[in-house]
């Protein structure tokens, strides 16, 4: 049964703007994918690799400007920016990897954070290209949602596939060996400061593609939007580690998961916080779930903190613990 | 010339701060060998801490230091005994696991923050924050002299903790070498929780003696948290002495940068040291003189 | 030219001289020993051999090509395998994963790897344990473990750092067997052990050190009566029998 889950999620997506033809939900689900295929790289280079990156968005908003930019300023069909996204996300990370790589433990999380800011930073100061805070416009080119739903799902497809084929290869041995134990990865032949590279470019190219998407979906960005830290580079880890650091589906449930979170912390609940509170007619109750519905990044931070301390490994990768979990409480209330 | 001098002395000034800064984060690192990402969000809650007690209670923000300390060692130390602690039992794959720890600890201290204070620009205004005394031509911020000494004095403290203490010897011998220590008989999760308490102590002490001449809001952790850690790898992580240069070259550097590139640039300066560093300086100042 | 020759090593760790002035030259199919207390400097110079550390001074010759500077991989690319004195298992890879990994040292497919892997776990004698996490191997099998590892990469020379330290008798006979089995399969072997019956029954020549110097070179029996070996040890439990 486990072995079919995939093929059967994938046949319900594929049917899922059939049975629900509902612009709301297909945007999130939009979103979802793109998150499958940004956590799907972070947990190629972080959970299989083991060099944690912080600042994911650095790749994704590098895509998303690339295709941006190849509107206004040469003219150039948006879509060119899914591949030539990917390709600029991989020109900007080789030779960061290539730095950064060759000093061992923190340093990559650090350059990676302040990648992140320095990537924002241009954004915003490199205003003849960028066009700095005011961002860029482009005009969609579809009205439906649902080209950009099947898009995104060969995208999230493609990622996830290709993923597991890298890991299946010589490489994928490699990039586990290196994350495992360096020294002894490189007293067996390994080149790890070539493998690392390998990993981060990959990685990068498949963000570069999110964002290149990005672009094109919603149609506007900025580089407060697409350089964020909290909103990009930590969801990104949030994803990888919410449904499973070093698994294959694992990031595409953490998606799955995440955005749902993030969409229930944005909404208060659909609204129902909201509502119970005016029921109550009080207004300093009214005022909370005003801040609440504020405060997502809040929700998050409490999220990182509750997951890294409980489910280290995520959904998938700690599905063993939550099933004795919920069997010993089941058993206890039999008891 | 007299810009030079004049940026030369605010500089150094900034310095003394950011060695402050520096320090607890260093400390931090050379101990549990993890980076501290919500430093500057300690810092930020130390600086509410102070403009709470100026607001209501009318205390000087210096005066402030002797509560804000306290309260941020505690804190540090609570984050560290049963949010940090609790990690190294846990099995997991990310080594990172406890930096993403203090990343979730950084939002959520800036989001409690942003809840009771609302994301408004706070300031202390005292009687001196404006004043200025002139040493030859060149004007000097009074509050960022009393903050020098304060920095020097507190930064001479600590050393001096550091090497005559018991508890400052075995900090030093747990950053040295932990297993040794463990086999000296330190009590190394006591060491640890007294360790980020110190370094979130530290940070709180910064953040106290900007206040009279810095704004503030909930966002003003992650600068600071981005120059910290610039500071550490500029020292060499977790040397001490390090990030005393750390700290003076950053805000020499900064303030350089400010005069003479331009005011926006400011935040990126560390970033581009940063990177400066990783290309030619791996290893940071410890590196040049191997202390 | 010799097989592997190492001239004038030396090693300073901050004003520590961890060796200091050490020359040996192995020839082609032999077992050498490496003696010395601990901390005399045995670890370091493997590390020196294989690259983990930068030389102070001197040189690294193997197969009459010059390998000092040389990154850690490429010399295991040219044929040096080591084991560690303190385990490296790759965790949470299982046996056969951790020799597959090393197995691409000589090959490209999975296939390929997964055959080489195997027979090196059936040679090794660690065949019946490939499907287990490498971390809840009970410390005998992760010496064997780090010594299949090292043979699947295809070495002509294998550095093996006290991989019988901490073994029952039974299993020191069978770490014997394996070691001089790996011989007589061609590859030159460099040992360092601490336990002298092992040392003593398997090694042609012996070099032993103190303090990162050389104080004695030659057959076991030779070594054994060495008065400077015999000085340095004295004070340490040794068993020459
Ligand atoms: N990376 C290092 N930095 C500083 N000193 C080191 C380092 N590695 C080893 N040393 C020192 O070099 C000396 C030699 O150590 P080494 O590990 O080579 O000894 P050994 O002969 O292998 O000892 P043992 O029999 O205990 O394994 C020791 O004094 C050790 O403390
Ligand atoms: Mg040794």
């Amino acid at each position: 049964m486990r072995r079919y889950l995939p093929i059967i999620c994938l046949i319900l997506l594929t049917i899922f703007p059939l049975v629900v033809p509902n612009d709301y939900y297909l945007h999130l689900m939009i979103l979802v994918l793109m998150w499958v295929v940004i956590g799907t790289a972070w947990n190629l280079i972080a959970g299989y690799t083991g060099q944690v990156s912080f600042g994911d968005a650095a790749f994704f908003g590098t895509g998303a400007y690339t295709a941006g930019l190849l509107t206004t300023k040469l003219m150039i069909s948006p879509w060119w920016g899914l591949i030539l996204g990917g390709v600029t996300a991989a020109i900007l990370a080789l030779p960061f990897g290539w730095i950064c790589f060759r000093l061992r433990g923190a340093y990559f999380a650090l350059a990676t954070l302040a990648l992140n800011e320095v990537m924002r930073h241009i954004g915003t100061i490199w205003e003849s290209l960028t066009n700095g805070m005011v961002g860029i416009l482009i005009v969609q080119t579809f009205m439906s949602k649902l080209p950009y739903y099947y898009i995104v799902l060969t995208m999230a497809v493609v990622s996830v596939v290709s993923v597991r084929l890298v890991m299946r290869s010589k490489w994928g041995y490699y990039f586990l060996s290196i994350r495992e134990d360096q020294d002894a990865a490189e007293s067996l032949g390994i080149d790890s400061h070539f493998y690392k590279m390998v990993s981060l470019g990959i990685a990068a190219a498949l963000t570069g593609v999110a964002g290149g998407f990005y672009m094109n979906y919603m149609g506007f960005i900025d580089p407060h939007v697409v350089f964020s830290l909290h909103d990009i580079s930590i969801m990104a880890i949030l994803v990888g580690i919410v449904g499973g650091v070093g698994t294959i589906y694992g990031p595409a449930v953490g998606a799955f998961i995440m955005v749902a979170v993030q969409e229930l912390f944005r909404t208060g609940f659909f609204g129902t916080l909201m509502a119970a509170a005016k029921s109550t007619g009080s207004g300093y109750f009214i005022k909370i779930v005003e801040y609440f519905n504020m405060a997502h990044v809040l929700g998050f931070g409490l999220l990182v903190v509750l997951v890294i301390l409980f489910l280290p490994n995520g959904v998938v990768g700690d599905w063993d613990k939550i099933l004795r979990f919920l069997r010993l409480k089941r058993s206890e209330a039999e008891a | 010339m007299e810009v030079f001098f004049q940026t030369l002395v605010a500089g150094i000034l900034k310095g003394s701060l950011y060695a402050l800064i520096g320090m607890g984060m260093t400390l931090i690192m050379g101990v549990m060998g993890i980076i501290n990402l919500a430093h500057g969000q300690l810092m930020m809650v130390a600086m509410y801490v102070t403009f709470t007690l100026h607001a209501f209670f009318g205390i000087d923000p210096y005066l402030s230091l002797v509560v804000a300390m306290p309260t941020l060692f505690i804190l540090g130390a609570i984050i560290q005994q049963w949010f940090l602690n609790p990690l190294m039992k846990v099995e997991s794959i990310l080594p990172e696991n406890q930096v993403l720890m203090t990343v979730g600890v950084g939002m959520v201290l800036t989001e409690v923050m942003r809840f009771i204070f609302t994301s408004d620009y706070k300031s202390v205004q005292t009687s001196y924050s404006k004043s200025a005394w002139y040493f030859w031509d060149i004007s000097v911020s009074v509050p960022l002299t009393i903050d020098f000494f304060f920095a020097v004095g507190l930064t001479v403290l600590l050393l001096l903790f550091l090497i005559k203490t018991d508890t400052g010897r075995a900090i030093r011998a747990t950053a040295q070498d932990k297993d040794a220590a463990l086999l000296m008989g330190v009590d190394s999760e006591k060491i640890t929780v007294i360790t980020f308490g110190l370094g979130a102590a530290l940070v709180a002490a910064a953040g106290t003696l900007l206040i009279p001449v810095y704004y503030l809001f909930p966002d003003i952790g992650g600068p600071f948290t981005r120059k910290a850690f610039v500071i550490c790898v500029l020292g060499g992580m977790g040397s001490a002495v390090g990030a005393i240069f750390g700290g003076m070259t950053l805000g020499l550097a900064e303030a350089f940068g400010a005069a003479y590139i331009g005011m926006e640039f400011e935040d990126m300066i560390g970033l581009i040291i940063f990177i400066l560093v990783l290309l030619f300086l791996p290893g940071g100042f410890k590196r040049l003189t191997k202390v | 030219m010799s097989f592997f020759e190492v001239k004038d090593l030396v090693k300073n760790f901050g004003g520590l001289l961890a060796v200091n002035g050490v020359s040996f030259s192995v020839k082609e199919g032999e077992i050498f020993g490496l003696i010395g207390p601990n901390g005399s400097g045995k670890t370091t110079i493997f590390n020196l051999i294989t690259g983990f550390y930068p030389l102070t001074r001197g040189e690294i010759y193997f197969e009459g090509k010059r390998i000092d500077g040389l990154k850690t991989y490429k010399i295991c690319k040219l044929g040096i395998g080591r084991t560690f004195q303190v385990v490296k298992p790759l965790a949470r890879l299982t046996v056969l994963d951790n020799v597959m990994a090393s197995a691409f040292n000589r090959s490209t497919t999975i296939k390929d790897a997964r055959e080489k892997a195997l027979e090196a776990l059936e040679f090794c004698g660690l065949a019946h344990r490939q499907d287990v996490l490498a971390r809840s191997l009970p410390i005998g099998e992760r010496k064997r473990l780090e010594i299949t590892r090292s043979f699947a990469t295809g070495p002509k020379l294998i550095l093996l750092d006290e991989t019988a330290a901490g073994l029952n008798p039974a299993e020191l006979n069978k770490a014997i067997e394996l070691i001089l089995k790996i011989r007589d399969n061609g590859v030159t072997i460099v040992i360092v052990e601490h336990i002298m019956r092992v040392i003593m029954s398997i090694s042609e020549r012996i070099l032993a050190i103190n303090y990162g110097m050389p104080i004695g070179m030659g057959t076991p029996q030779e070594v054994a009566d060495n008065e400077e070996v015999i000085k340095a040890y004295l004070g340490e439990e040794v068993d020459f029998a």
